[in-house]
């Protein structure tokens, strides 16, 4: 049984212009103890479908499932109490800004214990020793002094691991990333990426790991999504997915990162990701895709098998067929 | 080859108020940097968050004179109590910065933001302007009837643009661009990256170019200079730096840079810790704490740049021969 399940998942938001669907028909799926990765430029809707997962979205937010099934138990049944019994305590989630996430009046011992508080039945001793075991396990120097630090005192790879031992406070089966190393720099990145995945490893934890940058995913992911525009084009492992992409734009995303190219210019996707308004028909990559035609501009294209990594396009690249023959 | 920027001992000390009768500190923001450019060239200025490289733009632009030392760029020399002829300069260099949300002041329309420049620069006649300005919208990619837009009807990459139409209109010969495409998309980022590499071909612009991603400036920077708590620790041309980098700061900065290929798992040097604070660097080599090279040498002596073929190095660990070499 998977660990978590998500079938037709969208996210609908009420504007002033009328309704947005930022999230359109997707569908995840997490063993226990793997490592998922979501990539995807800004507007692909890759944060939104986990808020919407974990019940973080504005009221003019609209969620539809066919399914969101966390260990088999469905979550669309349930009551608030029931849901917030999983939410946060089994499933968890950490944020790009670790400065703006963490509550600057409160000391990071008070906010990590007051994780505790609510989901076990330790008391206040025990909570005090819980919390310096996790400061410890995030790697954090002098936690008996650190817990009475506020967060303004702390520097951004500091927070972002005050923010790893509150949200693993639990021990979650699942952690939700999302864009966990974006706002620090290269060698602090690399620490909070490892401490992430041997935290993984050492608990067998399933991670959801979102994030746009292409390097990230290919050091830690197994699986991975590609979204645009609230769609996911493509889902394959991490090793054929960076080989053989079969969607245009996964193709065309990995040909424009700057380590990849060899030439004086960098291939580039014309046109930017198409908003609320300019939702082409059929296909919505067909105005920046090279291979477009008169087909991908009428007909939403189908999703293909997972030999052809699952692409949403009529015409996948590199055809197994073709490679081989090739 | 002739030097169009050269920086001599730059330095830049901020005062830090601790209170009301506590003396004030000094940050330093930058220390003792020395470095040229070539003219045509693109230098990229590599480090982390707090080494300075945001500082010496603003000092290359002229938003602050250095505390010590000199700048000599395009012939015109500024110190700290001769600023020199700074009108000059500012048709000279001019600027891109980060982040194209905040660069760009949003009640002005997109036409009065790249003819103020020209008002207060040129005696220019409000007719040559806004030639002037369409012509700088065609160079960028932008269309002429975006002269009557205001900055919020444009996407990220196009506001982009426009900051660097803005910083070309004067046609000057220096481009200091800080961290211009680390706030855009990847596809958005190599539309950028061309236009950047065009206008140089074009133009014959020299660029600094200030990042963090070493993966962009692997592919635009001629030579390279990496930047660590206010010192240049290393400078080195590009090929040179990625295929042999000597200061142990440059290794660790290289291989915690994630690769783009899930296949090449290759050994990653773990630094420990964090940036020391500016206010009060460690003793000797700024980077001691974290070096897995450091002995007592480093711990008490400050290392200077020198050369080591075709790298200027400061690292007592290379130069004494500690640290392996790639081949």
């Amino acid at each position: 049984m998977p660990l978590l399940s998500l079938r037709n998942l969208s996210v609908t938001f009420d504007t002033a212009s009328g309704p947005f669907k930022a999230v359109d028909g997707v569908d995840i799926t997490v063993e226990p103890g793997e490592v998922l990765g979501i990539v995807g430029e800004s507007g692909s809707g890759k944060s939104v479908a986990m808020l919407g997962l974990m019940g973080l979205l504005p009221p003019s937010a609209t969620v539809t499932a066919d399914e969101i099934a966390f260990e088999g138990r469905d979550m669309r049944q349930m009551s608030g109490r029931e849901r917030r019994k999983i939410i946060g305590n089994e499933v968890a989630m950490i944020f790009q800004e670790p400065m703006s996430s963490l509550n600057p009046c409160f000391t990071v011992g008070y906010q990590i214990k007051e994780a505790l508080k609510a989901h076990t039945d330790l008391d206040r001793k025990a909570r005090q020793a819980r919390a310096i075991e996790l400061m410890n396990a995030v790697g954090i120097p002098e936690p008996e002094r650190r817990l009475s630090a506020f967060p303004h005192q702390m520097s951004g790879g500091m927070s972002q691991r005050v923010m790893i031992a509150m949200a693993t406070a639990c021990k979650p089966k699942l952690l939700i990333a999302d864009e966990p190393t974006t706002a620090l720099d290269v060698t602090i990145q690399a620490q909070i990426l490892d401490l992430l995945l041997d935290l993984q490893k050492e608990r067998g934890m399933a991670m959801i790991l979102i994030t746009h940058d292409m390097g990230v995913i290919a050091e830690t992911a197994e699986r991975v999504v590609v979204q645009y525009a609230g769609q996911q084009v493509e889902r394959q492992p991490v090793a054929t997915l960076f080989d053989q992409p079969h969607h245009p734009y996964t193709s065309a995303l990995l040909a424009a990162i700057p380590e990849r190219s060899s030439g004086a210019r960098l291939p580039t996707i014309p046109g930017v990701v198409p908003g609320q308004g300019d939702r082409p028909d059929g296909c919505l990559f067909n105005p920046r895709c090279p291979k477009a035609d008169d087909r991908c501009r009428t007909i939403v294209p189908p999703r293909q098998p997972a030999a052809l990594g699952e692409a949403l396009c009529h015409y996948p690249l590199n055809h197994p067929a073709q490679v081989s023959a090739a | 080859m002739n030097a169009i920027v050269t920086a001599k001992d730059v330095s830049q000390v901020y005062e830090v108020r601790r209170g009301m009768f506590a003396k004030p500190l000094g940050l330093k923001a930058v220390k003792d940097a020395s470095f040229s450019v070539e003219e045509g060239e693109t230098l990229a200025i590599v480090g982390e968050s707090g080494c300075g490289k945001s500082t010496l733009a603003r000092m290359l632009t002229m938003i602050e004179t250095p505390s010590e030392g000199s700048l000599t760029i395009d012939g015109i020399t500024i110190t700290g109590d001769n600023p020199g002829d700074v009108k000059k300069l500012r048709s000279t260099v001019q600027i891109v910065f980060q982040n194209p949300y905040g660069a760009l002041n949003p009640r002005q329309k997109v036409g009065s933001i790249l003819e103020e420049p020209l008002k207060i620069n040129t005696k220019l006649s409000s007719a040559e302007r806004r030639q002037k300005a369409e012509q700088a919208l065609a160079e960028v990619g932008l269309r002429p009837e975006h002269y009557g837009r205001y900055p919020h009807m444009f996407s990220g990459g196009q506001r982009q643009r426009i900051a660097i139409a803005r910083a070309i209109i004067l046609e000057p010969k220096i481009l200091v661009l800080d961290e211009p495409v680390s706030a855009l998309d990847v596809s958005i980022q190599a539309q950028i990256l061309n236009l950047l590499a065009d206008l140089q071909e074009r133009l014959g612009l020299t660029y600094i170019f200030i990042s963090h991603d070493l993966s962009v400036v692997k592919h635009v920077a001629d030579r390279v200079m990496v930047m660590y708590l206010g010192r240049p620790v290393e400078i080195a041309p590009v090929e040179a730096l990625y295929a042999n980098p000597l200061h142990p700061y440059t290794r660790a900065l290289l291989s915690a840079t994630p690769a783009t290929d899930p296949k090449s798992k290759g050994q990653r040097i773990r630094l420990t810790g964090e940036l020391p604070s500016p206010i009060s660097p460690p003793p000797g080599c700024s980077f001691n704490p974290r070096c897995p090279y450091a002995n007592d040498r480093c711990r008490s002596e400050r290392p200077e740049l020198t050369q080591h073929g075709p790298t200027r190095v400061a690292c007592f660990a290379v130069e004494e021969g500690r640290i392996e070499m790639a081949a």
